[in-house]
């Protein structure tokens, strides 16, 4: 591909981004965005195809190369436009397209790259966290389906997911890890019930799950029936990589960036943070921030090039966490008690949400393995350290 | 230059890691530290070095040079610091040299550099007076003295500056300890009248001296840089020694890391191997995360150097705040992890050790560097 010709693509998608975004969504994925005006954004983008650039055509991509994919993704991001970021286009997606059948990927990927097919992720129990695959949801095969009994924990949005992608224990006897099944299914069923958690940041994306005499259908199992456990794996792989790869996290998506947020709280005298602590600290956040940046782009460089195929997710994730919650942290030092605010008067909008973000950013060293997991994975998988 | 190595690249450190393996091994600094040889370095290898072009690196090839980059220049240091190598490119090519090469006149660099890169021609800067990282914290003063000028002043911690044939001095010529401005680098040779070099021995074996002037006289021709605005060239040359500086580390910190690692995989206590114990998996596997940061920092500051990007002393800074705290890491787990033989100085783990906590504290450790960050990004 002559350079010539990609300067002339990324010319392309340029104009059709600054033609077809409206101004007010140039601010990022944020739960306050205009609602008709995001909905005719996310249209066009699946009409384009550039929701998921780099799938095949034939399963609803643009069906780009790499390079010509980055570049619709930069040229995103560099207004700032919202995207569809859900479980179905990062994680579901490129599962399927790894392990599902043909027919499994023309029955789904066509309407996860439209946006039409809503997911979420059946993993957790409450007796199956870190040790995932101790989980005990029961299927047990009757006919072409299979019977969903059970419950799961940390469900995102299963009150409004049209399917959930769910681990399940299709046979008891055998040892843990080889009796999984990765199975697909309805969540407006009978048999399926959701209840709302809610959290210590007040909110309430996440539930519980109880299954009692669910259906699935047979065919709907992603890889080999007790074999799932490979599928699930690999798909926490990309989860992995989204975060890791996503520099901003939470940040991206702030009212005001934690320098700003520090000079003003803290100020300024001669040009310099007027208590040296959390000036080194400060310094500090950002000089994370930056590293863990270049670190994920040499890992994409790296296997650009065929250099090596280290595993970099964990690694990413581990950091990207401490990364994030280390921000939150700076704040609530440079807020103060100004960053104790719930409700109600003498707290400004901008410090509320600091607040809420800094008890929201806990989960990060949790959840998609928890920081202990993710050192455990380093420790054997790349670092080779025998058990 | 991107982040990662070029095929050129990946045959320059495979030649410059036969070269060292066979060369340098560590017990050849160990072999030098114990004979106090007075030098400090081996003036052969560094000659052998400069005929292999590696000495030449970021020079022009005018000057004899073999006009590469700090890509390149750091994969040979880090192999150096793979061995511990002592031989003097942080004083002579990456402090002096790069001196004479951004702030000397067309006639000083012809005259100092061609044998400079042939390795013939040992250089040092004598900048500091005081023990922690303050550059501009000079006393040390220059008066004019008709076409020339005077020196008077004493400077510590001269790296190399037992072996060195031309010092290069920093002293001020205007302005009080701690302006930035009123500062000149002068070019002055070693046996000077009015000059005392005395060496002493570092913790991690090299050699630095301090050095007195007492009215030491040096032209006019040999100043670089504009007197009074030698702070420019400066800053300019301790970035560029700091990236420098990085690269070695990370050698340092490869191979350390390494090592300790194996021992986790082969010490056994309590009838299993450590490495099974998690306290030590989850800071072996953290220790692995820094390194990796390191590295992405390190080679991000050498490409914006051949890059000639404009963030050049922000990246230098970004690069040195990792590293001084990753070489704290990295050099203390590799003695707990050793547990008590690491404290012996028969296991060369030890070696690295002080190494690593020697290039810390050298050109300004964590805390001055995340400062300058700080300021360089408007707080």
């Amino acid at each position: 591909m002559s350079s010539a010709s990609i300067e002339e693509f990324r010319q392309e998608v340029r104009s059709w981004i600054e033609k077809t975004l409206p101004p007010e969504l140039r601010v990022g994925n944020r739960k306050d965005l205009p609602r008709d005006s995001l909905r005719k954004w996310l249209k066009a983008l699946a009409e384009r195809a550039w929701i998921v650039p780099d799938w095949p055509v034939e399963y609803g991509g643009a069906g780009l190369d790499r390079k010509h994919a980055a570049i619709v993704k930069a040229e995103l991001a560099a207004v700032r436009a919202p995207i569809v970021r859900g479980f179905g286009v990062s994680m579901l997606g490129p599962t399927l397209l790894e392990f599902g059948t043909d027919e499994q990927k023309q029955e789904f990927l066509p309407p996860i790259a439209r946006n039409e097919m809503s997911w979420c992720q059946g993993y957790s129990e409450p007796g199956a966290g870190s040790d995932l695959a101790s989980l005990q949801t029961r299927a047990v095969r009757d006919g072409d389906e299979y019977v969903i009994t059970g419950q799961k924990i940390w469900t995102t949005s299963a009150d409004t997911a049209d399917w959930i992608f769910c681990l399940v224990r299709t046979d008891p006897d055998a040892p843990k890890h080889d009796g999984i099944s990765f199975i697909l299914f309805p969540m407006r069923q009978p048999g399926i019930e959701v209840s709302p958690l809610t959290l210590i940041d007040g909110s309430a994306d996440f539930s519980q799950v109880f299954f009692d005499g669910a259906r699935a259908q047979a065919r709907h199992v992603i890889g080999p029936v007790n074999g799932g456990w490979t599928v699930a794996k690999r798909l926490l792989q990309h989860e992995r990589s989204t975060d890791g790869g996503s520099e901003g996290g939470i940040t991206g998506a702030m009212k005001e960036t934690l320098v700003d947020v520090v000079k003003r709280e803290v100020g300024l005298e001669n040009g310099v943070l007027a208590d040296p602590a959390i000036r080194q600290r400060l310094a500090a956040q950002e000089l994370e921030a930056r590293a863990l940046g270049l670190t994920m782009r040499r890992a994409l460089e790296e296997a650009r090039a065929g250099q090596t195929a280290r595993d970099i997710g964990s690694l990413g994730k581990y950091r990207w966490a401490n990364m994030v919650k280390g921000e939150q942290d700076i704040a609530m030092l440079a807020l103060g008690t100004q960053g104790l605010g719930w409700s109600g008067p003498g707290f400004e909008d901008t410090q509320l949400e600091r607040t809420r973000a800094w008890l929201t950013t806990r989960a990060d060293s949790i959840w998609g393995g928890t920081n202990e997991i993710q050192l455990n994975v380093i420790a054997k998988r790349v670092l080779r350290i025998p058990e | 230059m991107g982040l990662i190595l070029t095929e050129d690249q990946l045959i320059l450190r495979d030649m410059a890691k036969s070269f060292v393996d066979e060369k340098s091994p560590v017990e050849r600094m160990r072999a030098l530290r114990d004979s106090r040889d007075e030098t400090g370095f081996s003036r052969e290898l560094w000659k052998e070095m400069g005929e292999l072009g590696w000495i030449g690196i970021p020079f022009p090839e005018s000057v004899g040079g073999a006009d590469m980059g700090y890509g390149e220049l750091g994969i040979v240091l880090a192999e150096c610091g793979r061995v511990l190598a002592p031989e003097p490119f942080l004083s002579t090519v990456l402090l002096g040299g790069n001196a004479v090469l951004l702030g000397g006149s067309e006639p000083l660099q012809k005259e100092l550099l061609p044998d400079v890169c042939s390795g013939d021609r040992i250089l040092c800067l004598a900048f500091q007076e005081r023990g922690r990282f303050a550059p501009y914290a000079v006393e040390t003063s220059a008066t004019r003295d008709g076409d020339g000028f005077r020196i008077r002043g004493a400077k510590q911690f001269v790296l190399d500056g037992q072996a060195a044939d031309q010092i290069v001095t920093l002293a001020r010529t205007a302005g009080a300890s701690g302006d930035r401005a009123g500062l000149s680098l002068f070019v002055v040779d070693a046996d000077a009248r009015g000059l005392s070099v005395e060496p002493a021995e570092l913790l991690d074996g090299r050699k630095a001296a301090r050095i007195t002037f007492d009215d030491v006289a040096v032209d006019g021709a040999r100043v670089l840089g504009g007197i009074d605005g030698g702070a420019e060239v400066l800053d300019a040359v301790f970035d560029r020694a700091t990236i420098g500086l990085c690269a070695e580390m990370l050698g340092s910190f490869e191979e350390a890391f390494e090592r300790t690692l194996e021992y986790l995989k082969t010490r056994e206590q309590f009838g299993v191997k450590i490495g099974t114990f998690q306290a030590l998996r989850h800071r072996a596997a953290h220790m692995f995360s820094e390194l990796e940061f390191a590295r992405s920092v390190v080679r991000d500051a050498q490409s914006a150097v051949d890059d000639g990007r404009e963030d050049v002393a922000q990246c230098a800074s970004a690069a040195k705040a990792r590293c001084s705290e990753v070489a704290n890491l990295i050099g203390g787990e590799a003695i707990q992890m050793h547990g008590g033989i690491g404290m012996t100085d028969e296991e060369e783990i030890g070696l690295f050790f002080k190494r690593l906590k020697a290039a810390e504290l050298t050109l300004g450790d964590a805390i001055y560097h995340r400062n300058r960050f700080a300021g360089l990004r408007g707080y």
